[in-house]
């Protein structure tokens, strides 16, 4: 075992990692933005967009995210070029970056993968508690904002911390598309250093680090949203 | 019809690269069902290992199974890779044997087993845990021997109770395939991307690949609810 890369590399490091937590916060970002709806109208939405919501769920869970991922990078990346609207567009410098197309499929597939998990959180919350908010003379949108949506995320709360990790192991996939996430600039060490493990090593232990994190973060929002309920039942 | 389609490089004999995705379908599809079993066996002896073992087992596997889930598919596919040939080949030359060239089949097994096996170990932990008590003392006062419990008794009822969590941890693993395509190793993913490179046509052979694999997904979920069916006749429905 060699380390002498190391300290050479580490502003390489440092950067891959910033594009690493980038890809993670924006695909969960616009993932769950995306996921919410597609949750909510399994539950309550009309039959069409119900089963539209859940045919995107089964193509995302039953299709390889690598597959998705090119499918969107080399796939419209080759069928953009050919349309002069666009590459005329002010839109154009941003596409033909790798990293837009990279935060689209992760969305993407959060929202697949989220939103089946958001279907059975909605369907989860008590109808007493949606019933008198109903009585307090709560319009839709307000009821959503202020009892259902909140309820049903704190249902599904430890689900969605292993749903994001997941999504944090998924991100090194970008590296695939030219991306240079903590993933790729450890090939790059390992091609240029010709050092095989070391370099993987680092990688997985950052890795390590960063689902500790999010474990953490999680653990942290459960124990304040348990703290907060139990002071509601006492008064 | 293909022709008027502008399908033809879908057709299955050459020049059409319909053939190649089949053969990458039938490697994908291998490379699953090896993994799985694999990781089933890993799973079942991992999981009697967790419940019954020593405090050295135990710790061996609860490290296993932590590592192998916080680390990125893509990572442990390279690193298992390449130590796991690395130190088969040391093995081989300690022994005073010649070197081998791993096929590329078997490395990704092998890989791939490893993956699952630390999914499997929980799954079946889970499962075994879950067992009623009532069941085991039974079990216990008709005097059956520790091995005779768990054959009987112990796994037939711990197989329903882990087969929603078997049957993600497939779809999960005809899915992690495709990371075989960065190693170089050609299932299906890998196949796409060599068709799609040659014919330039990648919307097409990317949304074909997809369909496979979705064909596959959804088999997979009418047989596994079939299976489900089987192991839970004579039980009350699930939610009661």
């Amino acid at each position: 075992m060699e380390w002498y890369w190391v300290t050479e590399y580490a502003p390489k490091f440092v950067e891959g990692l910033w594009i690493t937590i980038q890809l993670l916060v924006l695909s969960i970002g616009f993932g769950m933005a995306l996921a919410t709806p597609i949750g909510l109208v399994q539950v309550t939405g009309p039959k069409p967009l119900a089963l539209l919501a859940k045919g995107f769920c089964s193509v995302i869970r039953g299709t390889p995210l690598l597959i998705q991922l090119w499918l969107i990078y080399y796939g419209l990346g080759s069928v953009f070029p050919s349309i002069p609207l666009i590459r005329e567009s002010m839109l154009w410098p941003i596409l033909r970056d790798a990293f837009p197309y990279a935060v689209f499929a992760f969305s993407l597939s959060v929202a697949g993968y989220s939103g089946e998990v958001m279907r059975g959180a909605f369907a989860s919350v008590n109808k007493g508690e949606l019933e008198a908010g109903r009585a307090f003379g709560m319009s839709g949108f307000t009821l959503l904002r202020r009892i259902w949506f909140p309820r049903a995320i704190q249902n599904v709360l430890p689900t969605l911390a292993g749903e994001f990790i997941l999504t944090l192991k998924s991100t090194p996939l970008a590296a695939t598309i030219t991306v240079f996430d903590v993933y790729g600039v450890g090939s790059m060490v390992r091609q240029e250093t010709y050092r095989i493990y070391e370099p993987l090593l680092l990688v997985a232990g950052i890795y390590i680090c960063l689902s500790g994190l999010i474990i953490a973060f999680f653990r942290w929002i459960e124990h304040r949203s348990a703290r907060r309920r139990l002071v509601g039942v006492e008064h | 019809m293909f022709e008027s389609l502008g399908l033809e490089v879908l057709a299955f004999s050459p020049p059409g690269w319909g053939g190649t995705l089949i053969h990458g379908l039938g490697m994908t599809l291998k490379i699953a069902f090896g993994a799985y079993f694999l990781g089933l066996l890993i799973g079942l002896c991992g999981a009697l290992g967790k419940i019954y073992g020593g405090a050295t087992v135990k710790w061996a596997l609860e490290i296993y199974t932590t590592i192998i889930r916080a680390v990125p598919e893509l990572v442990l596919i390279l690193l298992l890779y390449y130590a796991g040939t690395d130190l088969l080949n040391r093995v081989l030359e300690w022994l005073g044997y010649e070197r081998v060239d791993i096929s590329g089949l078997v490395a990704g097994i092998c890989v791939l087993g490893v993956v699952q096996g630390a999914y499997s170990i929980e799954v079946i932990r889970g499962a075994i845990l879950s067992v009623s008590a009532g069941q085991i003392e039974a079990a216990k006062a008709s005097g059956m021997s520790w091995t005779l419990m768990h054959r009987r008794i112990i796994i037939p009822l711990a197989v329903p109770l882990a087969l929603p969590g078997l049957a993600n941890l497939w779809l999960i693993v005809t899915k992690d395939t495709a990371l075989l395509a960065v190693v170089g190793f050609s299932e299906l993913a890998l196949a796409t991307k060599q068709a799609a490179g040659g014919t330039k046509e990648y919307l097409l052979f990317y949304i074909a690949a997809a369909l496979l694999y979705l064909i596959v997904s959804l088999t997979s979920n009418a047989i596994f609810k079939t299976i489900e069916r089987h192991y839970r006749r004579g039980q009350a429905p699930a939610g009661r």
